[in-house]
């Protein structure tokens, strides 16, 4: 696709980045690029380091060798001359604020219905009039089929209900880097379907997106790139059809015969 | 094997009876009849002295001796609540300065018995005639006297909210520690400020757990105000005390106390069921989304 205006400043720049949990090294040194408007499904099997690696992208996890740069900006520190001095958390929220994320277990806000859970950062982070807030979550959450149940709790949603809030949510503030951290593999199977035709929806129209999913599917019509990772590094990328139909790795052979013996 | 239609009808469970329990009715008269007879024996002893307690029950000096107890109870809970959730943040937080001071001070007030806190305040005078607010090894900025400082109401009040602050930070403490970490990676990715994401996510779930052993400290709290006699504070207990000292009707002024803490902890009881039933809006409803195994879809 041409999505991927060549040339164009890229919107994820991660260079060599490395990552351990004490002795454990999860990166090995991942160098990936991201342009503007990409949707990029990273696959690999069970603790390939493909979420860890998402995870650093915003911060919630630190790396400790290399760099990544969102729109042009390094997460979680600054240049100052010859010096990089590490962030406060207070610059690091500022940065996470054009972010982003959805995750497995959703994490909406329990307390709060779902037209809460969508206005809160709008309001309380980014300043907006609260009926311009609601009047755009409104919008959102018809967008992801769910106007009706707005003043519902999570609790009284399904899975998938509740993860198409919690992407709502992360759409409300307007994000210009999407984050999905496995956002089915939490969902009873006959309610994936609906959370992957919303994400499909969001590639079409041109939003950056970083899909970490087990969903070959998905990655086969959504994505522009696949890149397969295992063991802490990027094995192979490629256009879908390259990676997926015609793998060169065998590693990537390994991991989509898998998924070929199940049917 | 076909049932007929009427034994059908017969066996709906739509109207089925519970059939008497005989064994629980007959043990609930003997209980009632135990209660009642206790109940007669208790209001018919003389040694209680009933007409006494009514004639005292809301004489005005017991009633200025439990608006005292009410009014150092609200205070001391109070800032004893607030100075709590802040040792319990600065005990949480990555600063190690922060959480060993924090520490440090819930070790000591909860190590030592209240009374002795309470007497010791009282006396803080005989300790440190002034108190001086200086730069330390520097120049003194203020100073005061210390006799000033301290009545015995300011005395309660320190010792009383202090001593509430070092348990009440292990409370709120628990309570923070008992919310989904997924909620606080929630809030970073949004970039919440740390405070925003305390005030509008993590306390409100967090109340959960606070609350309920949060009245328990308040009930004792109000039990706990009755030390305050020992340093000349005319609360509840003093105000009775001082009566059977003229009189020495003990046991009917000490049934005075008795009845009104039985009915502020009734009245606190109640609350606490309204208030936690508003901190669980969000746990009534059916479907919960839990871990499913990782799915895995068609073939490539």
């Amino acid at each position: 696709m041409s999505k991927a205006a060549e040339g164009a400043a890229p919107m994820v720049r991660a260079r060599n980045v490395h990552k351990s949990f004490g002795p454990n090294e999860v990166l090995k040194g991942i160098d990936l690029d991201v342009a503007p408007g990409e949707v990029v499904v990273v696959l690999g099997p069970s603790g390939s380091g493909k979420s860890t690696f998402l995870r650093c992208i915003n911060h919630l996890e630190s790396i400790q060798r290399g760099f990544i740069e969102v729109d042009g900006e390094q997460i979680g520190y600054a240049l100052r001359g010859t010096r990089l001095n590490r962030l406060s958390d207070h610059a690091i929220a500022v940065q996470r604020r054009k972010i982003g994320m959805v995750f497995q277990q959703f994490n909406l806000y329990p307390h709060m219905t779902a037209l809460e859970n969508v206005v809160e950062a709008p309001i309380g982070v980014h300043g907006q009039p609260r009926a311009e807030a609601q009047a755009n979550a409104m919008e959102l959450l018809a967008r992801v089929g769910l106007a009706e149940k707005a003043n519902a709790y999570p609790r009284q949603l399904s899975g998938g209900q509740q993860q198409r809030v919690a992407i709502a949510r992360a759409l409300a503030i307007r994000p210009k880097l999407m984050l999905f951290d496995e956002p089915t593999s939490a969902l009873d199977p006959e309610l994936v379907g609906e959370v992957l035709s919303v994400m499909r929806d969001l590639a079409k129209q041109g939003l950056t997106m970083i899909v970490v999913t087990h969903e070959i599917g998905f990655a086969r019509e959504a994505a522009d790139r696949v890149v397969f990772m295992d063991g802490g590094v990027v094995v192979e990328q490629g256009p879908p059809q390259d990676v997926l139909g015609n793998p060169q790795h065998p590693r990537t052979r390994l991991f989509l015969s898998r998924f070929i013996e199940k049917v | 094997m076909e049932i007929s239609s009427g034994e059908a009808a017969l066996r709906d469970v739509a109207n089925a009876h519970q059939p008497p329990a005989w064994g629980r009715w007959l043990l609930w008269a003997f209980v009632l009849a135990v209660a009642a007879n206790f109940a007669w024996i208790v209001a018919h002893n003389p040694h209680f002295g009933w007409p006494i307690v009514g004639q005292w029950f809301t004489e005005a000096s017991i009633l200025r001796g439990l608006g005292v107890t009410l009014g150092l109870t609200v205070v001391a809970m109070t800032l004893g609540t607030a100075l709590g959730l802040v040792l319990a943040i600065a005990r949480m937080s990555k600063d190690r300065l922060f959480g060993s001071l924090s520490g440090l001070f819930i070790w000591f007030f909860r190590g030592t018995p209240l009374l002795v806190q309470l007497i010791f305040w009282y006396n803080l005078s005989t300790l440190f005639p002034e108190i001086v607010l200086k730069i330390p090894f520097g120049p003194v900025l203020a100073s005061w006297n210390t006799n000033d400082l301290i009545t015995p109401m300011t005395a309660a009040i320190a010792g009383l909210s202090l001593n509430e602050a070092a348990y009440m930070a292990e409370i709120i403490r628990g309570g923070l520690l008992s919310v989904d970490k997924g909620q606080v990676e929630a809030t970073d990715a949004f970039g919440m400020t740390r405070a925003r994401a305390l005030r509008r996510v993590i306390i409100p779930q967090a109340m959960r757990s606070i609350v309920p052993p949060t009245g328990n400290q308040l009930i004792s709290m109000i039990k706990a105000t009755s030390l305050v006699s020992v340093i000349a504070m005319a609360d509840l207990l003093y105000s009775v005390q001082n009566v059977y000292n003229r009189t020495f009707e003990v046991i009917p002024m000490l049934m005075v106390a008795v009845i009104w803490y039985l009915i502020i902890t009734s009245i606190l009881n109640i609350v606490q069921g309204f208030i936690e039933r508003y901190y669980a809006r969000g746990e009534r409803g059916t479907v919960s989304a839990d871990k499913v195994p990782v799915r895995v879809e068609e073939p490539a």
